[in-house]
């Protein structure tokens, strides 16, 4: 038989956002009746592919064929009108208007051109729900008062209520009871043996194995694997290609012998509901203690809960001895904790502001008297500290947004330093930055933990765990499933325990 | 100034910025800009005035007027630049200054003479930048329905307490304070407080703990939180602070008037923002200027001195005041976009 163009072709894929290359050169070919699956860690660059291919970003190089014809998506509804619909993680539908106004918001059936025919839209969307087997969803209830199950229902129904020929699916299990799951997948079937192509964002594997047809792995911003068949990849090669290395690294000595002072950073059965299991761990002054695992295994959601941005369902944590009081960041910086969020801009840095100003922001009265600043003082003590860091351009006084990603986490790192922190907590802290920077970050974290610093890193990059941690805790579900030194440890074991939760030696 | 600071260390670090001037003289460049346009637009609003009515604009008594006039408004623009700089805002101002200044003047009230009456005026404030505080910080209330709130009711109980009339103030002291015998050098008391507020406001953005938390609050409050600072702590004391400038506003409004009256104020929250606006404030927080929402005042104050002088209507008046917002948000929006 001839052989048929792909319904969807993107090549070269493009683009940047300030101080971020987002997608660095993407191809993704999606063939009609296909289920595609788009894996990645968070930040790989698979929300940016997405809000591509629905017209809601314009990508800055690259182009788009659509059966065998170049297009431009250039806005939302220009995407719909060719028959691509987007289902995002975050439903987008209008909670006081009923179900079926939502299915028809944007092409209400009219009478006369403006009159909308209410019956005529209820009667449609009965339909539609009828098809994705949700018979009872009532098209006159308003969207506020379902379930999110049954709302992910209607954000379909709205989707096949254009004729549709892509369905983007971003997370969309992420929600959703085991039997819904089923649900979902049966639908899938349904709509690809009508030909229409599903492309499926999961990060769970075995949801892959059951439903997907190919896979693309993404990893920062680029896609590290195209087109593979997704039942007989074998998982540890899906898993290597998502949090593997594309460049060694070259990571820092660890010291020769492990430190054996008292831990300064103790953690006693902390846990909370639904994000992770109780957890006992210690890090001492000098030691740098790495928590590996995938996306949804607990990771940030633990730093947070040790730093008291998020309140403990149970346990305590104690620092030099002392317990926190639950709940309180404040309480934990001034026992010493410092953190470097994952969010870097939402979580960390004032980006209107200088590098000066970010880094004195949580040490302001080492340099004020009964609150009155002492500038002088403070732009010296912040320049000593970037300098310390070896932080780039070397002039405290420029605007933070103008430095590039690793700057930025120095000038984070330079901020608990300023502030004389024992214990410090990274996540992801080489998530945004350039290849080239990583190795420099690395002699820095280390450095730090020479000179005294309790570290507890967290990062999805399984290398980077065992390159610069000297103790590793495994996590999988919001559980701890091994613990070992992490010379005894190596990637594919890693990478076995993550995934299936008992060590495979 | 900053140029000193930066010795020429590992000099392949200052290669980036080849093509433009220093950092310093941008920055020093970017703040004048804004400076300079205020002060350019307050110069054309003079000419207009002395080529319109070379006699009654000009005149001492009549710039005295003006700066008197911009003084109790002023007084208000200054706290609520600290509350725009937070993030949030502040509703309330115009109904806070009208109840502090009838809450101050009442018969009972004036018995306690000078202190009695400023006494009253700064508590009424303050108590109701207390109650706006708790609901916004504690409470979780937004600042735009929170302060909504306060408005209505703080506007309700002026009219109670008056019952519509105005109340005439008879404390030699209080005052004495408008009266010309008191002026300085020619400058009204009254001046001389919205200085001093306005020297205070500035040091306290500018230099102090207490105003780089409010910046911080304002530009990541999220980020402020895990960097250790106490954020509910700090917008409580952000209403406080712009209550307090309401009494205090409140107190020179009575000596200006010579009364206290429950329609005062009014509309004072709009001019306010608007003052700070133009100013350069970010309405969403994160930056702010105290000298700019001050010569945002002043222009909106020579406007309506102005008109009232060459005798056109309100109406006119406020269709330009409308147009200088605009362009002078269009002109930020510019120079913002040219970073």
């Amino acid at each position: 038989m001839a052989p048929e163009p792909p319904l969807l072709s993107m090549s070269g894929i493009t683009k940047s956002f300030p101080g971020v290359r987002a997608l660095d050169g993407v191809d993704l070919d999606v063939q009609a009746g296909e289920v595609h699956c788009l894996l990645g860690q968070n930040g790989a660059g698979k929300s940016t592919l997405i809000k591509v291919l629905a017209g809601a970003h314009q990508p800055d190089t690259g182009t788009i064929r659509w059966r065998g014809e170049d297009v431009t998506l250039r806005s939302p509804i220009a995407a719909m009108r060719l028959g691509i619909a987007t289902i995002y993680q975050e439903l987008d539908l209008v909670e006081h208007l009923s179900v079926a106004e939502n299915v028809h918001l944007g092409h209400e059936p009219t009478a006369a051109g403006f009159v909308v025919r209410g019956r005529a839209a209820k009667a449609s969307t009965a339909e539609l729900l009828k098809r994705l087997g949700h018979p009872e969803v009532d098209p006159g209830r308003l969207v506020g008062d379902l379930s999110a199950a049954q709302q992910q229902i209607v954000s379909m129904a709205r989707a096949l209520s254009h004729d549709v020929r892509l369905i983007v699916m971003d997370e969309p299990s992420a929600a959703l009871d085991p039997d819904e799951v089923d649900n979902l997948f049966r639908i899938v079937a349904d709509l690809t043996a009508d030909g229409v192509a599903v492309v499926y964002i999961s990060h769970r594997l075995e949801e892959i194995r059951r439903i997907g047809d190919r896979v693309t792995v993404l990893k920062d911003g680029r896609a590290v694997a195209g087109g593979l068949p997704a039942e007989s990849t074998p998982t540890r090669e899906v898993v290597a290609l998502m949090t593997g290395r594309n460049v060694e690294y070259v990571f820092p000595e660890r010291p020769a012998e492990p430190p054996a002072a008292e831990p300064v950073l103790k953690v006693e059965g902390l846990s909370r509901q639904g994000e992770f299991a109780p957890l006992d761990l210690e890090v001492r002054p000098g030691e740098i203690v790495g928590l590996a695992g995938l996306v949804g295994s607990g990771r940030s959601e633990i730093l947070e809960t040790v730093y008291g941005a998020r309140k403990a369902t149970t346990g305590r944590v104690l620092v030099g001895g002392q317990p926190l009081r639950p709940g309180s960041v404040r309480a934990a910086v001034r026992a010493g904790l410092g953190l470097a969020p994952e969010e870097r801009k939402a979580q960390a840095l004032l980006m209107l502001e200088s590098v000066t100003r970010n880094v004195s922001v949580s040490a302001m009265s080492r340099f004020s008297r009964g609150g009155w600043i002492d500038r002088g003082a403070e732009l010296g003590a912040a320049r000593e500290a970037t300098r310390e860091l070896s932080l780039r351009p070397d002039n405290p006084a420029v605007p933070v947004r103008t430095l590039s990603g690793g700057n930025q986490q120095k000038a984070v790192l330079a901020r608990w330093l300023l502030r004389g922190c024992r214990v410090l907590l990274l996540d992801e802290p080489t998530r945004g930055v350039d290849v080239g920077a990583r190795a420099e970050l690395y002699a820095v974290i280390r450095r730090l933990a020479d000179e005294g610093l309790a570290v507890l890193l967290v990062s999805s990059e399984v290398p980077e765990v065992l390159g610069l941690a000297d103790r590793v805790l495994v996590l999988r579900e919001g559980r701890v499933v091994h613990e070992a030194p992490a010379r005894e440890l190596d990637e594919p074991r890693v990478l076995d325990l993550v995934m299936e939760g008992s060590p495979a030696s | 100034m900053t140029q000193h600071v930066s010795p020429p260390r590992g000099g392949t670090d200052k290669a980036a910025p080849v093509e433009g001037p220093p950092a310093w003289r941008v920055r020093l460049g970017r703040a004048d800009v804004r400076t300079l346009t205020l002060l350019g637009v307050l110069a054309v609003l003079v000419l207009i005035g002395g080529i319109t009515q070379p006699d009654s604009f000009l005149d001492t008594r009549n710039l005295q007027l003006v700066l008197t006039q911009a003084s109790v408004i002023g007084v208000v623009t200054v706290g609520m630049t600290f509350v725009i700089v937070s993030g949030g805002i502040d509703l309330s101002v115009g109904a806070i200054v009208a109840l502090s200044s009838v809450w101050a003047t009442t018969v009972a009230t004036q018995e306690y003479g000078f202190f009695g009456i400023l006494f009253t005026a700064v508590v009424v404030g303050v108590g109701c930048g207390l109650v706006n505080g708790v609901l916004i910080a504690f409470g979780q209330m937004v600042p735009f329905i929170a302060t909504l709130a306060m408005l209505a009711s703080a506007r309700g109980l002026a009219l109670q307490i008056t019952d519509g009339r105005t109340q005439v103030v008879t404390v030699p002291g209080v005052l004495d304070l408008a009266e010309r015998d008191s002026y300085v050098l020619g400058i009204p008391p009254l001046v001389m407080v919205f200085a001093a507020v306005t020297v205070i406001g500035w040091l306290v953005l500018n230099r102090t703990t207490f105003g780089r938390r409010t910046v911080a609050v304002g530009g990541n409050a999220e980020a402020a939180r895990l960097a250790g600072i106490d954020v509910r702590r700090q917008r409580l004391y952000l209403y406080l602070l712009s209550g307090l400038c309401c009494g205090i506003a409140a107190f020179l409004l009575i000596a200006l008037a010579g009364s206290g009256q429950n329609t005062n104020g009014n509309l004072y929250e709009l001019d306010a923002i608007a003052a700070a606006i133009i100013g350069g404030t970010l309405l969403t927080g994160g930056r702010g200027h105290i000298l700019g929402s001050v010569l945002g005042v002043l222009i909106f104050t020579t406007i309506t001195n102005i008109f009232a002088l060459n005798n056109l209507q309100t109406d006119v008046q406020q269709i330009a005041k409308g147009a200088i917002i605009v362009a002078a948000v269009l002109v930020q929006r510019r120079t913002a976009s040219t970073h």
